[in-house]
């Protein structure tokens, strides 16, 4: 019991991130009728823009020490932060160890740049094209994201710690009356889940409670009607173009200190989104969500190992046969509208 | 003798009674014309004749066989064919090959792999279909893109590459829509040389009077989902329920 | 002979010609030439054109003639190289029974998964397909490792039963005795040119899997093919049934794939899982697409394009670079290269998919159409009265 408990925990950081870029990528279905394949690079941005942050906030300058020596006999150069000689060495040295959640506030008006370039510049000539044209052009956009950051930061995982006070474990069984240590759950991922639930949530709220939103849903139920009241719904779709790209973007930032950030990240993460968008349902939020936490409880579940004994791979494919059974059984999905991309 | 015989369709859509115990007849070689009020089922009545709904209970028998559960496709291949309310044509192949595609569904079936004889040497279809083009007074255009064809043109082509097939009941769904005057009435020439020429039995629906009262042989008006009355032409035009139900309105 | 028109039959002797004299063309440039690095017309670069061109050919008639977008093929590939690396394994080294069971393999494999993806149309499919391409490969990668050796990669050792083997029997992939990597090399005057019996194999079977393209494009069944990409609807209304038709063009892109992964295998005897990735599916769409999908000769042109210009491009380093463009002031010169170096050496994809985005937005009809529509000015330019209007049949 507690093992199944501990695997469905382990499930809700990935699902986490699942859910957060197949809501990003429904958005973008449902409201602009695009396939954006694209949408795994955005995410990778995002952990890259914890990189950049943890990067420039430790630029340090380097002194000589002349009462230390390397190995080699000379006298030790130190590397000292401009923050921590600015700020004095405990602030400075905290504001670096904080830099992934300092690196939220920077990555939220990069990715509503970057999300309002890629429309405006490129999506919004695709409106009319076949989904073909769609995917293959946001595809093209993927690798190019892709090896531009290959080529800046290169091909190697790069660590990017959270903060100290969240880097040990939270002992989970003790609170249920497990033995201590049955379940312990790193405390980081826990933030991120916790993160990734207010995101969500804001993402629905600002849709259900705001005019914006409720143009933007009726957008999605029928934009030929919406138009034709005189909304001018082109601008708020750019608009919702660059809030699903932040959202991506935000699910990245937060998921550096998880898995280092590597360029084909991205492209990791497209694949499992796109099928989560799909057992969802199509153009569904709420379907995106509840898949997204679904396929990563099952897959963290099938990670077991005594189900890996039962069904030896089945770890490997889980998420997979789940899409396929569902699209076959489904093929709207589990929370699909009629109508939507069926053609 | 009757071609089609559909009796006790019913179909909902949730609340919405869309065919409410429909019965209708129509017998070999006439025009039927089915008409009514936007929202009468109409095109849900068709629908369920070439398979793409089935209905909640009722039946549809085709020439003595049911109809329901079959798949367009082998509901065409029994004998109905349809033309629909925009033409639906393949616009990226040339005009000729548009009209070759039914003559091998009539020759070879739903399937064939015929993937290694070359299309030039299908004589007996290219002369099919090089026919079928004459006859359609479109044969100067038989190299030309589908897709870039007038509107009257399409449609033109659509129901030659439904007579190709020589079916034995033609659906046509509002033939006519959206049509200038002068389309409208070379497309009611065309049914009606086509009428005398073949064998065939028309099924239209149509909102439009005009054509209806230029062609039709026997009339069913449908309202809500059901039957309201089925006469003929001269019949229908003095009905009194039918002038309240529909024709108050937009007569002719 | 072969039973087609004038100007398919000008095409396939221009690809056989071209295929035959391949070792010539590539090397235009003397070998101790600064030019020399833009020679292609070694076998092991060659031997990747015509598979390459094989696999995109055989994608072509799906994606190209259907409309139905895979995003797996890359998985029946890869089937078909560890089909053929068991038969070294299992039997010989020959070839033939190898090539023969990769595209049996491939074939059957893709029954399977064509029949479960189209069952879905549009994005779904692409969808599905992506999903069991993907599921294969982890499939290879995890639990099927006693076939695919996991993460080494399947290979033959001197242990494997190989029962057809006799005492003298070459140990590495031949044809009836004739070793894939044995070469003729002429040399006349500063040039070098290779003629390997590997290259001469591939395309000997590629200009075949294009004469048989040829024939499915202008049959009855590429018709009906080209038809469900025009119109599913007017398709099913008209009594065709378009779902076997969809299935036997994937299958038959299937095994084309998995001939492509049988001739890799057979020109270097080895089979890894990550022929199967997703990414390598992607691939084969860009050298379709690239080169003009829907078009005969399309495919080709792409994958021999993205081959070349891989190996090229990959080629080039800073110092390259610098040589190329000393004659600049040295401002300028950083500069320029600054900005070049993105795009070479390990840069190669970023050039790649830059590319593959100008196609799609600007060009949907490939370089074929690109081609066409400089010819057609050219013509027009030329002669006024050559324009015939009305003659165009669709798909060159």
């Amino acid at each position: 019991m507690d093992a199944i408990l501990l695997q469905i925990l382990n499930g809700l950081d990935k699902g986490s991130a699942y859910a957060l870029i197949a809501l990003g990528l429904t958005l973008i279905f449902g409201t602009l009728g695009v396939v954006n394949f694209a949408h795994g690079a955005l995410f990778m941005i995002g952990a890259f823009c914890a990189v950049t942050v943890q990067r420039l906030l430790s630029f340090s300058f380097v002194t000589i020490d002349e009462t230390k020596t390397d190995f080699l006999g000379n006298p030790m150069k130190v590397k000292t932060p401009y923050l921590e000689s600015w700020f004095g060495p405990e602030l400075g040295a905290s504001i670096i160890d904080w830099s992934v959640p300092i690196a939220i506030l920077f990555c939220i008006p990069i990715m509503l740049l970057v999300g309002y370039i890629m429309e405006r510049g490129l999506i919004k000539h695709f409106y009319k094209r076949p989904h073909a044209d769609q995917i293959l052009v946001t595809f093209g956009l993927a690798i190019v994201l892709q090896e531009l950051i290959k080529h800046y930061y290169g091909a190697n995982p790069i660590p990017t710690p959270a903060p100290e006070a969240f880097k040990g474990s939270f002992d989970f069984g003790v609170l249920m009356g497990f033995d201590p240590n049955a379940i312990i759950y790193p405390v980081w991922r826990l933030v991120y889940f916790g993160f990734s639930a207010v995101i969500i949530a804001a993402v629905f709220a600002f849709l259900q409670f705001t005019t914006f939103g409720m143009v933007v849903r009726a957008g999605m139920a029928d934009r030929e009607t919406v138009g034709l009241l005189g909304i001018n719904i082109d601008k708020r779709f750019t608009i919702m173009f660059g809030i699903a790209a932040a959202v991506a973007g935000l699910a990245g930032v937060m998921y550096a200190p998880i898995n280092s950030p590597n360029y084909h990240m991205g492209m990791d993460f497209l694949v499992l989104s796109f099928v989560v968008v799909v057992v969802g349902g199509m153009g569904s939020l709420p379907g995106a969500v509840l898949a997204g936490f679904l396929l990563g409880a099952l897959e963290s579940f099938s990670s077991m190992n005594e189900v890996k004994a039962l069904l030896p791979g089945i770890d490997q494919i889980i998420i997979y046969v789940v899409a396929i059974v569902i699209l076959l059984a489904r093929p709207r999905g589990l929370m699909g509208r009629k109508g939507v991309m069926e053609e | 003798m009757n071609i089609l015989e559909v009796k006790n369709i019913n179909k909902r859509f949730g609340g919405l009674q869309a065919l409410d115990n429909v019965n209708l007849n129509v017998v070999e070689n006439t025009v039927h014309a089915i008409i009514g009020p936007n929202g009468a089922g109409k095109s849900t009545l068709l629908n369920v004749l070439v398979g793409k709904l089935i209905p909640d209970t009722g039946s549809v028998m085709f020439d003595g066989q049911s109809v329901l559960g079959r798949a367009p496709y082998e509901i065409n291949q029994m004998g109905i064919s349809r033309v629909f309310q925009t033409p639906e044509i393949f616009g990226d192949l040339s005009v000729l090959e548009n009209m070759m595609i039914p003559c091998f569904a009539k020759r070879d079936g739903s399937f064939e792999l015929n993937a290694m004889p070359p299309i030039s040497g299908q004589k007996d279809i290219i002369e099919r279909a090089e026919h079928m083009l004459e006859d359609m007074n479109m044969a100067d255009k038989r190299h030309m893109h589908a897709a870039a064809m007038s509107r009257g043109d399409k449609r033109r082509l659509e129901i030659g590459m439904c007579l190709s097939q020589e079916p034995r009941l033609l659906l046509l769904d509002e033939p006519t829509a959206g049509m200038a005057r002068a389309d409208t009435n070379n497309t009611i020439d065309l049914l009606k040389q086509i009428k005398e020429e073949r064998d065939i039995t028309i099924a239209i629906i149509e909102h439009d009077m005009h054509v209806v009262f230029s062609l039709a042989e026997r009339i069913t008006v449908l309202a809500q989902g059901t039957p309201l009355v089925e006469d003929t032409p001269e019949n229908i035009k003095g009905h009194p329920k039918v002038r309240e139900a529909y024709l108050g309105e937009t007569a002719v | 002979m072969f039973n087609m028109e004038k100007r398919d039959k000008k095409l396939l002797i221009i690809i056989a010609v071209l295929a035959l004299l391949a070792p010539f063309a590539l090397n235009p440039f003397p070998t101790d030439s600064a030019m020399a690095q833009f020679n292609a017309g070694y076998p092991d670069l060659m031997q990747r054109f015509v598979i390459f061109g094989i696999f995109a050919i055989g994608f072509n008639i799906l994606f190209g003639l259907t409309g139905y977008l895979s995003f797996g093929h890359a998985a029946f590939l890869g089937v078909g190289s560890y089909s053929a690396v068991w038969m070294f394994k299992l039997l010989s080294m020959n070839v033939v029974p190898a090539i023969f069971l990769s595209v049996i393999v491939a074939g059957l494999f893709s029954l399977v998964v064509g029949y479960i993806s189209l069952r879905r149309s549009g994005i779904y499919f692409s969808i599905l397909t992506l999903a069991l391409a993907e599921m294969s490969f982890r499939l290879a990668y995890s639990v099927l490792t006693p076939i695919t050796n996991g993460e080494t990669g399947l290979q033959v050792y001197t242990n494997d039963p190989q029962i057809l083997m006799g005492p003298d029997s070459p140990t590495v992939t031949h044809l009836f005795g004739l070793e894939m990597r044995s070469s003729y090399t002429l040399d006349i005057a500063g040039w070098s040119f290779d003629f390997a019996v590997g290259y001469y194999l591939s395309a000997i079977i590629m200009v075949a899997a294009f004469y048989l393209s040829i024939r499915i494009f202008r049959s009855p069944f590429g018709l009906m093919l080209r038809a469900v990409k025009s119109n599913q609807q007017r398709m099913n209304y008209t009594g065709l049934n378009t779902r076997p038709y969809a299935l036997a063009a994937f299958v038959i892109s299937g095994m084309y794939a998995g001939l492509a992964g049988g001739l890799l295998a057979s020109m270097d005897p080895l089979a890894g899982a990550e022929r199967m990735q997703w990414t390598a599916s992607g691939e084969v769409v860009l050298m379709t697409i690239l080169g003009g999908a829907g078009t005969l000769i399309g495919p080709i042109v792409g994958a021999g394009f993205i081959k070349y210009f891989e190996n090229i491009f990959s080629k080039i380093n800073n110092s390259v670079l610098h040589e190329w463009f000393g004659f600049l002031p040295d401002g300028l010169e950083n500069g320029v290269i600054w900005v070049l170096e993105h795009f070479v050496g390990s840069g190669w994809h970023l050039t790649l998919g830059l590319l593959f985005m100008l196609i799609v937005t600007f060009l949907p009809g490939g370089l074929v159409e690109g081609g066409q529509r400089i010819a057609k000015r050219l013509r027009r330019k030329g002669a006024d009265d050559d324009d015939a209007p009305g003659n165009k049949t669709p798909a060159e």
